[in-house]
């Protein structure tokens, strides 16, 4: 055996996750190498010094409470005012300082956002709910979190919708073209709540996201792509469409004139 | 209003299941982006993310499904503000190669100090801080480790067996520093 080979098994031996057959070769081995050996024994004391540290970070004391009450305030603003969800992602360093400054540049971004050239997916701030959209389709698909309904009806999941948001999202049964819907779910991009509609193309899922356009602008699709999805993203009769997926641009941008039909 | 009943079932539940591995979330998150005022951050930004798509949550390891939010929430948060780190910290390059040899294996002997292997662990790459601190901190297996990072139980292996030797390095390194006075 070569003790390359076995310094990294080692480490499955050391944390017991090997099999049996495994296990016992790395023991012969050990009987017969005294370098593994001496391996071995540093590694275990490591693994010592690790249980006997105080590495372990407990949460402060106060951290509960705050979060019972973000979750209490969640829960009302849900029930109350489902269409008026805030920003919450404030994780600015040293915040207290720097409070007012956060008011001002709060002003300015939304100066800033009405001028913003979405339908290009272009500026800063574009980035950012590119970003986003790759975000929520990566989460939907990793928390097996894709629909709130479940179905290939299109006359299911528009319903579904209806008193959900204050705007009501296309929803197309494409299954003909190859593209079926199988549902669909609320998701929060850009500071409000939007409709998620989940096609299916083959194995690959398809997240369209969809939310009311703040400036009218007739734009062609525009593609991007990011973190290794891509990204078609158009604008019709006043509302904003995104197709997120890790199809090929080229059938996203095919998907996307599907939907324009 | 069924809804609001619903809802408030919801954050009792929330609150039963969830939140019982808040300290298993911050510790996490604390190593991850290594300063506490934003771990405390995004724990709390974690559990909103998580509250709202509890209805998804299917049952089973309520501590793996949160660790994994907070392993994203984390990571959103590090590309957005350290990005320039982050992609250091992936660059295998940077490795530093000079591990004192003398008598290293006799100095490791005596009882490493949890200040230094605090130090020594913060210092690691993001990718194999966050494995040994899954490990051995958390004491999750390979597979949950797998689960959560989206890695063949393979890779975990290998992840672990470099992050410890690095951190044995480093270790070692710290040893020899400080070796000087009066070990």
């Amino acid at each position: 055996m070569v003790c390359d080979d076995n310094s990294r098994l080692l480490h499955g031996y050391l944390d017991g996750e090997l099999d049996l057959v495994r296990n016992l070769e790395i023991e012969e081995h050990l009987k017969a190498c005294p370098d593994c050996a001496q391996l071995l024994w540093s590694q275990e004391t490591l693994r010592k010094a690790f249980r006997s540290s105080n590495l372990y970070q407990r949460a402060p004391s106060g951290l509960a409470a705050r979060i019972r009450a973000s979750i209490s305030q969640e829960d009302s603003r849900e029930t109350q005012a489902p269409l008026q969800p805030t920003p919450i992602f404030m994780l600015a360093p040293k915040r207290k300082v720097w409070n007012w400054l956060a008011i001002a540049a709060a002003i300015l971004l939304v100066a800033l956002v009405t001028w913003r050239a979405l339908p290009g997916l272009e500026g800063r701030n574009s980035d950012l709910i590119a970003q986003e959209l790759v975000a929520s389709h990566i989460r939907s698909l990793q928390l097996g979190h894709l629909f709130d309904v479940q179905s290939t009806d299109q006359h299911t999941v528009k319903p579904w919708f209806d008193g959900k948001l204050d705007f009501s999202p296309p929803v197309r049964d494409l299954t003909e073209e190859g593209f079926p819907l199988v549902g669909g779910r609320l998701d929060y991009i850009d500071h409000r709540a939007v409709a998620a509609l989940v096609y299916q193309r083959r194995q690959h899922l398809i997240n369209v996201f969809v939310w009311p356009a703040d400036k009218q602008t007739d734009n062609s699709p525009q593609s991007k792509s990011s973190q290794g999805y891509n990204m078609v993203f158009w604008e019709r009769s006043s509302m904003y469409l995104c197709a997120v997926s890790d199809l090929s641009t080229g059938e996203l941008q095919q998907f996307a004139q599907l939907m324009e039909k | 209003m069924p809804n609001a009943m619903q809802a408030v079932g919801n954050a009792g539940r929330f609150d039963e299941i969830v939140l019982p591995h808040l300290d298993a979330a911050y510790n996490l998150a604390r190593w991850l982006v290594r300063n506490k005022q934003d771990a405390e951050d995004i724990v709390q930004e974690a559990c909103l993310r998580a509250f709202r798509f509890f209805g998804g949550f299917q049952g089973g390891d309520a501590r793996a499904w949160l660790l994994k939010i907070v392993r994203n929430t984390s990571y959103t948060f590090l590309e957005k503000n350290r990005p320039v780190a982050l992609a250091e910290e992936f660059d295998e390059q940077v490795h530093v190669r000079d591990v004192p040899t003398f008598d290293a294996e006799t100095i490791m002997v005596r009882d490493v100090e949890s200040r230094m292997l605090r130090e020594s662990l913060e210092e690691l790459p993001v990718n194999f801080r966050e494995v040994l601190v899954l490990r051995e901190l958390e004491g999750l297996s390979y597979k949950e480790i797998a689960e959560m990072i989206g890695v063949p139980i393979g890779t975990v292996m290998s992840s672990l067996a470099r992050g410890r030797d690095r951190l044995r390095e480093s270790l070692l390194r710290a040893r020899a520093k400080e070796g000087t006075r009066g070990l």
